[in-house]
């Protein structure tokens, strides 16, 4: 795990430059950097050793001195790919999985990317075609951005490195604080920042002289709603499920360095860490966060299993005020505007594996795309059920039953519940119909848009330009397979990944392992039968049978919990740190631009004296003072005199 | 001037769920859910600011978007709930 940034054309200084890009993301790569410049192309890296430790700097060339690659991840597969090409004849000089690549593209050009199984992002200089090949895994997992100046192509593995070219400054794009505003997060490759973009998940880009191609070579894919299921036996299917999920974990537990767990105390992660203790000759360390608010904590789940499975554990407490205490760091590397806190808890979890020497994680994150997890899939059934009795009184009923943990929706009455999420009114064919309601509750906060940039805004509607978005096949999809795609395609590396994910980890240089991200065990998970996924409104279900004999049953059992983090409430009151108030004060705002001054302010006292403030407000005040930070710090724009934490 | 129960609601919900923005257009017939207005947490708080203003106890039956989606209707609500308490 690394990070790295280069260029493609011709330009002066190149040595200075890589050596600027590297340092502004060094915190990916501390233990070593590296620097290749050549006639028209330069790359530059930041290590992170957990593979071939001895042997693996980069960038690496191969042996002609054709090739050279910059590479940021693993290759999980490496060691078979390597047998493969060692009975071919090829020799290798490391142990690395970087050479593996450089020998597969050698052979095969970029098509050698459907033989990967890993999480990485590279940047490979072909010199005997002059041209630079960039590249990222199929879900996401590692970020590759890229701008263009004067002729010429850089990229980088995070946004901060590209502000290190000259001419090449943060400026917010409209467009995509719409987008987080409606959808959580930019839809790629827009990003943040006007004129920078992201090369999207599962996507290669090919930069030559005469042009520059970008293609996808993996799509996720489902059948279509009416052909027969391919799998009908739910205990066959748990079965190759099982091998396919141990497999994945086994994979993943490669590492020249020790590999710890995350283990939140909820099905996926306990899972994952069940399966990677029963692999390691050491006792597997684990890694959760705990809370103060009952709401949000897991820790009795989480001591239970660290019990049942006998692991080293050690939990940070995330306490009211530590979420603003660490938020200026979280928006700098998460180089975003977010609705919400959830990556700040990720943030100060990633640092405590640090603190403990540990440099790789499993975490069980994606089996909520990939199985059906989150409220999101029960939510949009009930809305069917609802939608087909429109009258019905006692169908909406449910809607309390899915969300528990939201006293306010408890108290409401079965009228209002169905109003709120337009069960019986809303267009059963509509593609966005999962999701409208997130969308809905969310984009209401655009209410704070100041005049100028509703004026800018004005005829834009995020979720149709996602509607657009959807393949052609999307509408002959089952509608949870409907629901899973939007989650997986957009939400999972647009927001979960990187801005909790990768982002979070890498602060302080931390590796996350994905083994549901696995794209085998993806694959097998789109055909799988919906109900073998969301049987009624349990979720999850064909995992839970996975579990049985490893788990204890109030673990295998347990509903849902949504990872969530306190919101507004952790900014205000007692103890408000300075930067929050500068950074809402009218002034700020004013200068800013973005948000309608006085309507900040009333929400501002509105979140100190009614803590109990609902999702828009909470959307609003996280989203507004985030975007405030992310100004402050990209475009160095004063925000009052603020002050970060 | 006299102050009617739908200008005192609407300054209410101006000041608590558009955060004071008046350049909003609010019509007496729009709906609050409909216009994203209010959340199931402004429900509560619309409903607590009745209570408190118009000297009215509100059953479960009462909190319906029937009563309380628009400002007409609201202000609807209020007066049949304030006759049936006099009568």
């Amino acid at each position: 795990m690394c990070g790295f940034g280069g260029y493609f054309g011709s330009i002066r200084d190149a040595e200075a430059l890589l050596t600027r890009m590297t340092g502004a993301i060094a915190h990916r790569g501390p233990d070593e950097q590296g620097k290749f410049v050549a006639p028209d192309a330069g790359l530059g890296h930041a290590r992170l050793s957990v593979v071939g430790i001895g042997d693996g700097q980069q960038p690496m060339s191969d042996e002609t001195g054709n090739l050279t690659i910059a590479f940021n991840g693993e290759i999980f597969n490496y060691v078979e790919l390597r047998e493969g090409l060692l009975a071919k004849g090829r020799r290798f000089r490391t142990s690395s999985d970087t050479e593996v690549i450089l020998h597969l593209y050698d052979e095969m050009g970029e098509d050698c990317l459907s033989l990967l199984n890993g999480d990485f992002a590279f940047a490979i200089w072909d010199n005997r075609h002059r041209r630079m090949v960039l590249a990222r895994d199929r879900m996401g997992v590692r970020p590759l951005f890229y701008t263009s100046k004067d002729g010429v192509l850089y990229f980088a593995s995070e946004i901060k490195a590209l502000l290190k070219v000259p001419g090449v400054s943060a400026e917010i794009d409209p467009i995509a604080l719409d987008q987080i505003f409606t959808l959580w997060a930019p839809i790629a490759p827009r990003t943040a920042f006007r004129h920078i973009h992201e090369l999207e998940p599962a996507s290669v880009m090919i930069a030559a002289q005469e042009q520059v191609t970008v293609k996808r070579y993996w799509q996720l894919d489902y059948p279509h709603r009416d052909a027969p299921p391919k799998i009908t036996n739910e205990d066959d299917a748990a079965e190759e499920l099982r091998a396919l999920l141990t497999d994945a974990v086994r994979l993943r537990m490669r590492a020249d360095v020790p590999v710890g767990s995350y283990l939140s105390g909820g099905l996926d992660s306990s899972l994952v860490s069940a399966l990677a203790a029963g692999m390691t000759p050491r006792r597997l360390q684990t890694f959760s966060v705990t809370f103060d608010s009952a709401e949000h904590d897991e820790s009795a789940f989480q001591t239970k299993m660290a019990s049942t499975l006998g692991t080293y554990h050690r939990a940070i407490a995330c306490r009211a005020g530590d979420i603003a205490g660490v938020f200026p760091e979280v928006i700098r590397f998460a180089e975003r505007p977010i609705v919400r806190t959830a990556p700040a808890p990720l943030y100060k979890l990633s640092g405590l594996v640090r603190q403990a020497g540990l440099k790789v994680v499993l975490t069980g994150e994606g089996a909520d795309e990939v199985f059906a997890g989150y409220d999101v899939f029960k939510e949009a059934r009930v809305r069917r059920f609802c939608g087909r009795q429109p009258a019905s009184h006692m169908r909406p009923q449910l809607f309390r039953r899915l969300y528990p943990y939201l006293p306010g929706l408890q108290q409401q009455s079965v009228e209002y519940l169905a109003a709120f999420f337009g069960a019986g009114n809303a267009a059963l064919d509509d593609p966005l119909f999962s999701h409208r309601p997130r969308f809905k509750t969310t984009a209401a906060a655009k209410i704070f848009f100041s005049g100028d940039l509703r004026a800018m805004l004005k005829g834009y509607d995020a979720a149709e330009e996602l509607a657009s978005r959807l393949p052609e096949a999307f509408s002959l999809w089952h509608p949870l397979h409907q629901a899973q795609y939007l989650e997986t395609r957009f939400l999972l590396p647009g927001y979960i990944l990187s801005s909790q994910g990768d982002r979070m980890a890498m602060a302080h240089g931390i590796e996350g392992r994905f083994p549901f991200l696995d794209h085998r065990l993806v694959e097998f998970a789109t055909r799988l039968p919906p109900e073998m996924k969301l049987k009624g409104l349990v979720e999850k279900n064909i995992l839970r049978k996975v579990a049985e004999h490893v788990l204890p049953t109030a673990i295998r059992e347990r509903t849902k919990q949504p990872y969530r983090a306190p919101e507004a409430r952790s900014f205000v009151g007692a103890g408000e740190l300075d930067y929050v108030r500068d950074s809402l004060s009218e002034a700020s705002i004013a200068a800013g631009g973005l948000f309608n001054a006085r309507a900040v302010a009333n929400l501002h006292e509105k979140c100190r004296t009614q803590p109990a403030s609902g999702f828009r407000d909470n959307v609003a005040f996280v989203g507004i003072l985030s975007t405030q930070l992310w100004q402050k710090n990209f475009t160095g724009q004063e925000v009052g005199a603020a002050r970060a934490a | 001037m006299m102050v009617t129960i739908k200008d005192k609601v609407k300054t209410f919900i101006v000041d608590n769920f558009l955060f004071g923005d008046t350049s909003y257009e609010l019509a007496d017939t729009a709906s609050l859910i409909e216009n994203d207005i209010i959340d199931s947490t402004a429900v509560l708080e619309l409903v607590a600011f009745i209570e408190d203003n118009f000297g009215i106890a509100m059953v479960d039956s009462d909190i319906v978007p029937a009563n309380l989606d628009s400002l007409d209707r609201i202000s609807s609500f209020i007066k049949a709930k304030a006759e049936t308490l006099a009568a």
